[in-house]
Formats: C-alpha cells, sequence, structure tokens
C-alpha cells in the first residue's frame, strides 16, 4: 500500500499535474473553444483515473457521454452561439476577482486539510472481491436491485429535460417567411446595385481560398464583405495584403 | 499507492472549477465549470467506492452523470434561448433580477 | 296531487319564478309578471287542494310532513329539511298565496310603467316562496330559513326605488332593525338546542318538561324579541313607517298582510313554550298592548296615507300578539283577526295605492278630499274595509276583534281590566284615526294640486280590491260562525282551562260599538265640520308635535343606540389607527428599512450569488474544521 513506484503511482504522478494544470488554463485561456479543449483533457484524465481505480464502466461511460456527447454539445452550442465581449477576461465587477481568489484558497487549503485529517478509520478494501464478477455486471446487479427505482426516476428525469429542453430551443416564427422571389426583388430594390449579384466569396484566388482571407478587388484592395462578420468580430482574418502580387515581373517567362 | 491522493486531486478541480464559475462570464465557459466540479464530485465517489470495497459508490457516481447530462441538455437550451432574445452569452447582460 | 310530496311544490313554484326570472334577465321582460303570477296562482291552487284535502281527513291525520333531505347530521342532532302542512300552517298558505296572487294581478298594472317590473315580480315571488318557507317549516331552523327569506325579500322590494336615498336608507333602516329581532330568534334556537337538543316543534313540544322554566322563560322572551322585530312591535317597531318607501303593493302584502304577522304565527307556533312560561306570557301580552295603544296614538298624527295605514297595522298587530299572549283562549282570535286584517288591510292599502295611482303619486292626505265622485270603486272597496277595521257589524273586523277584547277582559282581576280597557281604548282611536283618513281623503272639499286628474284606476287594479273587500265583509263571519275557525285549530293547542264568561259577549259588542262611536264623533267634528287646511297647521300643542315624531321612536333609538354606537365605534377607530395601525405601520417600516439595507447585496448579477455561495461553503468547511478539531 505504501509502495512508491506502482503503475498506478506512476500514472497519477504524471496525469494528475496535467489535469490540474488544465484546469487552471480553462480559467485562463481567452477563447470558450480553448477552454472545451482542455476541459476535455481533463475529462479523459479522470476517465483514466476511474479505470485505474476499478471502475471500468463509469471510465468508459465517461469518454462516451462527457468527451463524447456532452463537449460535442458545448461545441454545437458554441458554434451557434459565437462569440462576443462576454470572452474577455477583464472582470467588470468591482472586487470579485480578489474575492474569488481568497475563497478559492481558503476553501481549497481548508478541503485538503481536512481530507489529511480524515481517516475512514480501516484500511482501504480495494473492489477485487466487489469486482470479482466483473465490474459492469457487479454494478449491473445494484442498479436493477437496491438501485432500480432511482434508476426508473431518472428515464423519467431524462425524458423530461428531453422535452424541456425542445420547448426552450423551439422557435416559433413570427413573421412571413419571405420567399426567393422576394429576397431577390429586395436586393434590387435596396441599397446599391453592386451586391445584386450576391457578395464575393473569401479567398485569393489560385494563392489562399481559406473563408479567413478577404478576397482582393481588382484594385488589390481586400473585399470586407467577403468574409463572414463572426470571423472579423473574433479577429480571425488574415491580411490578403500579403498575397497580393505587388509587382508583376514581366521578365519572368512562363517556364514550360 | 493510496488512493487518497485521489481526493486530494478531486478537491482541487472542485476549487478550480468554482473559481471559474465566479471569475467567468461567457455562460458556457461557466457551464464548463460547473462539469468540472461535477466530475470532480465524481471522483471522490469512485475513490470512497474504492476505499470502502462496495460498487455503491460507482453506481452513485453514474446517476450523476445522468443527471449532469440533463443538466447541460436544460442549461444550453436556456443559454440559447437567452442568446436568441438578448443576443448575448454574457451571463452579466442577465441581471435583470435586481430590477 | 294532495299527498305529502306535493308540500315542496308550493314553495317551489314561486322560488322557480323568483329564480328564472332573475337569471333570464332583459329577456323576461315582456312576459315576466305573467309568469311571476301564474306561480303565484299555481301556489294558491295548490294550497286550496290541500285544504280540501285535509278537511276530508279526520281531525288527527290532518297534519302532513315532507322530509326533503337530511340537513344537519351531527351525532346525535339530526335536522331535516322538512316541510309540516297542519291547520295552523294552511290558514297562512291560503292567506300568503290568495292574497299574494291578487297582489301580484294588481301590481301589474300599477307597476306597468316601472322600467324593472320584471325584478319587481322576482322580488314578489321570492317573498311568497320565503313566506311559505317560514310558515311550512317543521323545526325552527327551517322557519329561520324562511324569516331570513322574508327579511331579504323586504328589504330589497322596500328598497326597490333605490336611486332614491331616502328609501335606500328606509330599506337599510327596516333590515338592521329586523336583524335585531333575527339575533332573537338564532338566540332562541340556541337555548333549545341547548337544554332540550332538538329544534323542531315536535321535539321541542315533547321536551317542554324537561327543559325548567328559566330556560323556556328565556327562550319565550328571545321569540318575543324575534316576533317584536318582524312584526313591528315595541320597542322594534320604528321601521314599519319608513318601509312604507316601498310601491304599494309591497305595503299591502309584506308590511300589512303577510310578512309583518310573522311575529304572530312565530309566538302561536311556540304556544307550547309561552304556555309554560306565564312570565314570557306576561310580557308577550306588555308588548302588544303597548304597541296597540303606540300604533293607534302616531296613527293619529300622519298626514301620510301609507305611515297612517302603516301605524294602524303596527297597533292592529298589537292585538293579535296581545291576544297570543292571553295563552289558549287568545291564540285562536289572534290567527283569526291575522286573517281578517289581512283582507281588510290589504283592501285599504290597495285602495291607497289606487288613489296614488289617481293623483300623482300624492300621498298627503291633506292634497286629497272630495275623491268619492272620481274613483267610486276605490271609495267603496276602501269604505267596506273601513268598516271592517272600525268593527261594525256585520263586518269581519266585528268578529275577530270583538273576540279579543272579550277575552281580555275576561283575563281577569286587574289584568283583565287593564287590558280590556285598553284594548277598548285602542278600538276608539282606530275609529278616530281611519274615520279621519276616510273623511281627509273621499269627502269634503277637493285640495288638490292644480295638474291633479283623479281617476278610478284600471280594472286589473280595482278587480283585486274588490276581491279583497269581499274578504273583509265575510271572512269574519265565516270563521266565526258556530266556532268553525276557533274548532279548526283546536288540535294544536292544550286549552285545559275552562274559560268562564266574566262579561257577557252582548256587553262586550256594546262597549266596543259605543268606543268606536266616540271616535267617529270626535273625527266627524275635527275633520268634517270643520275646514281642512292643505298644509299641515304648525301652531299646535307639544303634544301633537310629539305624536307627529312619531313618539320621539326615532330620537329615542338615537339617544340610547346610534349615538353610543357611534361613540363606540369612534373609540374603535381610533384605537385602531393609533395602536393597531401604528405597529402594522411599524412592521412595515422596520421591514422597508432592513429591506433598503439588504438591498445593497442585490446587485443582479449572477455571478456575485456564487461568490456568495462559494463565500458560505467556505465558511461551512470552516465551521467542520473548528468541529473536527
Amino acid at each position: 500500500m505504501l509502495e512508491i513506484a506502482t503503475p498506478e503511482a506512476v500514472l497519477f504522478w504524471v496525469l494528475a499535474p496535467l489535469s490540474v494544470v488544465a484546469a487552471l488554463g480553462m480559467l485562463l485561456v481567452k477563447k470558450a473553444v480553448h477552454s472545451a479543449i482542455l476541459l476535455a483533457w481533463v475529462m479523459v484524465t479522470l476517465a483514466i483515473f476511474y479505470i485505474a481505480q476499478g471502475a471500468l464502466f463509469l471510465g468508459i461511460v465517461q469518454i462516451v457521454v462527457y468527451t463524447g456527447a456532452v463537449m460535442m454539445l458545448f461545441l454545437f452550442i458554441l458554434m451557434l452561439v459565437g462569440v462576443d465581449a462576454s470572452d474577455s477576461l477583464v472582470e467588470t465587477i468591482k472586487g470579485l476577482r480578489w474575492i474569488a481568489i481568497t475563497a478559492a484558497l481558503g476553501f481549497g487549503g481548508l478541503m485538503i486539510a481536512l481530507i489529511g485529517r480524515a481517516t475512514l478509520g480501516r484500511s482501504y478494501l480495494g473492489l477485487d472481491i466487489a469486482n470479482e464478477d466483473g465490474n459492469v455486471e457487479g454494478i449491473a446487479v445494484l442498479l436493477f436491485s437496491n438501485y432500480v427505482f432511482p434508476f426508473e426516476v431518472i428515464s423519467a428525469l431524462l425524458i423530461t429535460a428531453a422535452v424541456g429542453a425542445m420547448v426552450l430551443a423551439h422557435h416559433q416564427r413570427t413573421n412571413h417567411r419571405p420567399t426567393q422571389r422576394e429576397q431577390a426583388i429586395a436586393r434590387f430594390r435596396t441599397g446599391s446595385l453592386g451586391d445584386a449579384a450576391g457578395l464575393p466569396g473569401p479567398g485569393v484566388y489560385a494563392l489562399h481560398n481559406a473563408v479567413d482571407v478577404p478576397a482582393l478587388l481588382p484594385d488589390g484592395t481586400p473585399a470586407p464583405t467577403s468574409i463572414s462578420a463572426t470571423l472579423k468580430a473574433r479577429g480571425d482574418v488574415i491580411d490578403s495584403a500579403k498575397f497580393q502580387l505587388d509587382v508583376v515581373d514581366p521578365t519572368i517567362k512562363e517556364e514550360k | 499507492m493510496n488512493p487518497y491522493n485521489y481526493l486530494y486531486l478531486a478537491a482541487l478541480l472542485f476549487t478550480i472549477g468554482a473559481v471559474g464559475v465566479v471569475v467567468r462570464r461567457n455562460a458556457i465557459v461557466v457551464f464548463m465549470c460547473i462539469e468540472l466540479m461535477l466530475n470532480a464530485a465524481n471522483l471522490t465517489l469512485v475513490t470512497f467506492s474504492r476505499l470502502n470495497g462496495n460498487l455503491n459508490g460507482q453506481v452513485v457516481a453514474f446517476f450523476t452523470m445522468v443527471v449532469a447530462a440533463c443538466e447541460v441538455v436544460v442549461g444550453l437550451a436556456i443559454i440559447v434561448a437567452i442568446y436568441r432574445s438578448r443576443r448575448s452569452a454574457s451571463i452579466d447582460d442577465a441581471s435583470l433580477l435586481k430590477r | 296531487m294532495v299527498t305529502s310530496s306535493s308540500l315542496v311544490y308550493l314553495i317551489g313554484l314561486p322560488l322557480f319564478g323568483s329564480l328564472f326570472l332573475l337569471l333570464m334577465g332583459r329577456k323576461a321582460d315582456k312576459w315576466g309578471h305573467l309568469l311571476a303570477t301564474a306561480m303565484s296562482a299555481g301556489s294558491f291552487a295548490l294550497g286550496l287542494a290541500h285544504f280540501f284535502a285535509m278537511t276530508d281527513r279526520p281531525t288527527e291525520e290532518r297534519a302532513l310532513t315532507q322530509v326533503l333531505f337530511s340537513w344537519i347530521k351531527v351525532g346525535d342532532f339530526n335536522v331535516d329539511a322538512a316541510l309540516l302542512l297542519d291547520q295552523l300552517s294552511i290558514s297562512f298558505v291560503l292567506l300568503i298565496t290568495g292574497v299574494g296572487t291578487l297582489i301580484h294581478i294588481y301590481s301589474i298594472s300599477y307597476m306597468a310603467t316601472d322600467p324593472n317590473r320584471r325584478r319587481f315580480f322576482a322580488y314578489l315571488n321570492l317573498f311568497v316562496a320565503s313566506m311559505l318557507l317560514l310558515v311550512l317549516g317543521n323545526s325552527y331552523l327551517n322557519l329561520y330559513v324562511g324569516w331570513e327569506g322574508v327579511g331579504l325579500a323586504s328589504y330589497l322590494l322596500i328598497g326597490f326605488w333605490n336611486q332614491k336615498p331616502a328609501y335606500a336608507t328606509a330599506s337599510k333602516k327596516a333590515f338592521v332593525m329586523n336583524r335585531v329581532g333575527d339575533m332573537g330568534l338564532s338566540f332562541a334556537i340556541m337555548i333549545a338546542f341547548a337544554t332540550m337538543g332538538t329544534v323542531s316543534f315536535e321535539g321541542v313540544k315533547e321536551s317542554v318538561e324537561r327543559a325548567g322554566t328559566p330556560a323556556l322563560t328565556a327562550m319565550g322572551i328571545m321569540l318575543l324579541i324575534a316576533a317584536a322585530g318582524k312584526s313591528a312591535q315595541f320597542p322594534l317597531q320604528a321601521w314599519l313607517g319608513d318601509a312604507m318607501a316601498g310601491p304599494t303593493p309591497v305595503s299591502a302584502l309584506i308590511h300589512a298582510a303577510t310578512m309583518v304577522t310573522a311575529g304572530v304565527y312565530l309566538i302561536v307556533r311556540s304556544n307550547f313554550v309561552f304556555d309554560a312560561a306565564p312570565t314570557a306570557q306576561l310580557m308577550v301580552v306588555i308588548v302588544g298592548a303597548i304597541t296597540l295603544i303606540f300604533g293607534a296614538v302616531i296613527g293619529m298624527a300622519k298626514d301620510d296615507i301609507k305611515k297612517a295605514l302603516a301605524a294602524s297595522t303596527m297597533s292592529q298587530i298589537g292585538y293579535m300578539i296581545l291576544a297570543s299572549g292571553l295563552g289558549p283562549a287568545g291564540y285562536a282570535y289572534a290567527i283569526m283577526h291575522l286573517l281578517t286584517h289581512g283582507f281588510f288591510k290589504a283592501s285599504m292599502f290597495l285602495g291607497a295605492g289606487s288613489v296614488m295611482h289617481g293623483m300623482n303619486d300624492e300621498v298627503n292626505m291633506r292634497k286629497y278630499g272630495g275623491l268619492r265622485k272620481f274613483m267610486p270603486i276605490t271609495f267603496i272597496t276602501f269604505g267596506l274595509g273601513y268598516l271592517a277595521i272600525l268593527g261594525v257589524p256585520p263586518f269581519a273586523g266585528f268578529y275577530s276583534k270583538d273576540m279579543i277584547i272579550e277575552t281580555a277582559l275576561n283575563a281577569g282581576g286587574a289584568k283583565g281590566i287593564i287590558l280590556g280597557s285598553l284594548t277598548l281604548i285602542g278600538a276608539a282611536i282606530t275609529a278616530f284615526y281611519m274615520t279621519r283618513v276616510m273623511l281627509l281623503t273621499f269627502t269634503g272639499k277637493p285640495r288638490w294640486d292644480e295638474n291633479a286628474h283623479p281617476h278610478e284606476s284600471p280594472a286589473l287594479m280595482w278587480i283585486p280590491m274588490v276581491i279583497l273587500s269581499i274578504g273583509s265583509v265575510t271572512s269574519g263571519l265565516l270563521l266565526y260562525r258556530n266556532d268553525t275557525f276557533k274548532n279548526w285549530l283546536a288540535p294544536l293547542f292544550h286549552d285545559h282551562a275552562h274559560h268562564e264568561e266574566l262579561v257577557p259577549p252582548i256587553v262586550v259588542s256594546a262597549l266596543a260599538l259605543t268606543m268606536v262611536a266616540i271616535g267617529v264623533a270626535i273625527a266627524l267634528m275635527k275633520y268634517h265640520f270643520k275646514e281642512v287646511a292643505p298644509v299641515a297647521p304648525e301652531d299646535v300643542s307639544w303634544a301633537t308635535r310629539f305624536v307627529r315624531n312619531d313618539l320621539g321612536q326615532d330620537s329615542l333609538n338615537e339617544t340610547l343606540f346610534m349615538k353610543p354606537g357611534q361613540a363606540i365605534t369612534r373609540g374603535l377607530v381610533a384605537m385602531d389607527e393609533t395602536v393597531i395601525d401604528g405597529a402594522v405601520r411599524g412592521v412595515g417600516s422596520m421591514a422597508i428599512e432592513s429591506g433598503s439595507t439588504l438591498r445593497r447585496t442585490q446587485t443582479g448579477y449572477v455571478r456575485a450569488y456564487a461568490a456568495l455561495i462559494f463565500v458560505g461553503a467556505l465558511a461551512l468547511l470552516t465551521a467542520i474544521w473548528v468541529v473536527t478539531q
């Protein structure tokens, strides 16, 4: 029990600091997507710890449900919501950050001190006996005997949550949806006729056709309407000027 | 290795999550911090299950996961609904309670 | 049809009419009055059928009972909603539905121009239903429902033209004074329940011996208060004069013929209580005697024709109450006078309504005069009622009133002499003021306003008057002949005592007629052979002033009850404002102060609340740390 270098100890001492660093990083990075990636990493390490502790079933569920489903959901919503000023790390409520840090230090310190003080009063048992028939079978036996009623209640909760999410996300259209014809008429009647044929696509032809590069106009200036407003707000725009061919050297002959 | 180390780790992760809830303004990041705290709690449950030598802790951790999944679904739907009406994912903008 | 199961329709028909008309609203305006009249007439027809069926049955089987449903069932205490039709009830049923139907018919014409005629008829039907419930209930509790129902109907009908504030006030006055009486009735019911454990007439009758005299006396006095409130007897008489604010058919039906006689019914129905409680019985006699003189004296000074008749009603009911206080000897005569009075007083009230109808709703008799030629039918019917109330033979009042006077004189000893002379004096005063009404209204020179065009009323109005006046001529003889009515009611009363005749009937009649002649003579001197001023003279003695002022009944009530009541109320209001409101406001402002202090912690930011939770969790951990030290 007090061996220093069991495989589990090695695993722990390598992964635990990494997960803590990732968790801290979650707080400190600016972009929500990066936070999500870091969180996914923390969850994966936790899944490994579950498996290392003999909770095979939970470890797999952790990967499938959390890193698989839940984090994907987060990323979907990030995509829907986009980015705005909320990503700024500047604190707007006076003194809140200091309260949070002080409380965190006190909370963490006390927690660790309390765990250090607490004992179960007996040596730990391990799951060898409990997992004798296999971890999944053991959990299944418990789930369908002692915990069958909570299990059923949880299923009701899931359905309710699904319905609730649908109700919340449902969007009743209040105005008339413009038909293609109406859209075409509106495009010609309003604004400049310059946009009538559609906005320019992004990318510098033959050099860089990614969505984050504005197109170049014939006079060599970038076309601001050619990229999505979201990318501009995020600042994910590459300066297309560097792809401009300043001087076309007429001496260079086309090589065959 | 002493399984108590997992508990220390869980305490740290939980504290970090709590700080995140307080200091971050993006509602989605706040949500992720809450998930972090739930995960930390799950880690303690699994560890206690091991310490006690039975699987009850794991079953409860399983339930926690299910409830967390429900919570994420509803919570994200709320965020989307708020975003749709206020064009903002900042939880500071949803501060109408004081009025 | 005439089995006991049809009793409920007696009440049900007018009740249906009332509810239907009220719920239908304006849609029923065109035919509502016809429906209401039909319902009342239907009830009368059913009552007649029951009456004839009852006369066919032997005496012991005459009473019918119909249990509608079990109303209150608490342990041993059990009250059924049940109807009882016996010889006493049927007399009232016929009076109420008969006179009621005639007055419905009269009202069709009388209220023809009123935009709310349908509502008026709905209330009339409600009254008929409630009054029938009152006389048909088989227990004090059932009676109480009808008792309150007629109070409500009376209130609604007195205030029918409540757009005039004075009328609305009159209805409130009647309602409030009736409440005082109702308190008496509820106390009587409570006493019955507490001492005998039952509230049905049958049950109370059987347990009278068990109850003991003090309880019975208390119950009797409470019943007397109830009767005084409903029948406008001293000291709760003040409302009746103002109740004349209602339309005249209402005054005729409710405030002359039926509702105000409910007190007499209550006392006669409770005969077993009063027979066992002589003190309460004596008080009944005293109240009756005071009121009969009181009402008659007020009647002498009234210029308002309806108020003069109202004072007369009060006085006549005084006679009935007095008779019902004389024990078994008087009960039958009280009810007999009640029935004859129902005829002649309703006839006279309808006559007054007819006069008002022809005189642009003028009620001041000093503005009448010489109407005999213009309203011959009204004159004749009113005159027949006049002769009946005077007690001129062979009109109805002669039999019923003379029997009361005779019974009073035969009460024996000082009591007999005092009561006898009071009833005789009352007869004289009655003769005076009724003659005054006749002379001022129908004879002498016209003293009308310029725009008055007196004319006879339409047939729908005079036919009921004629029928009622026929009743006021014949009813007395019919009921008196061969002691028909006394024998009819006899099974209800325990009349064991032998009544000796101290004064022979012929002497009584002679005395009474002499007194009446004196009264008529004085009235003739004052109002026939002298010119009558169209405006009441102001230079009159203090006594006249006092009588005109209703013998100070309103000022007395004001000084005794209203002023102290107002003082108590003001004191309570002051206490409420300073002590109670002060405490409440103190609590309120404390909450506001603490709230505005605490408000600063509420920023509305979710993150601030989360931080607070975090700090709270820290405090919790610290506590655990300290505890596990």
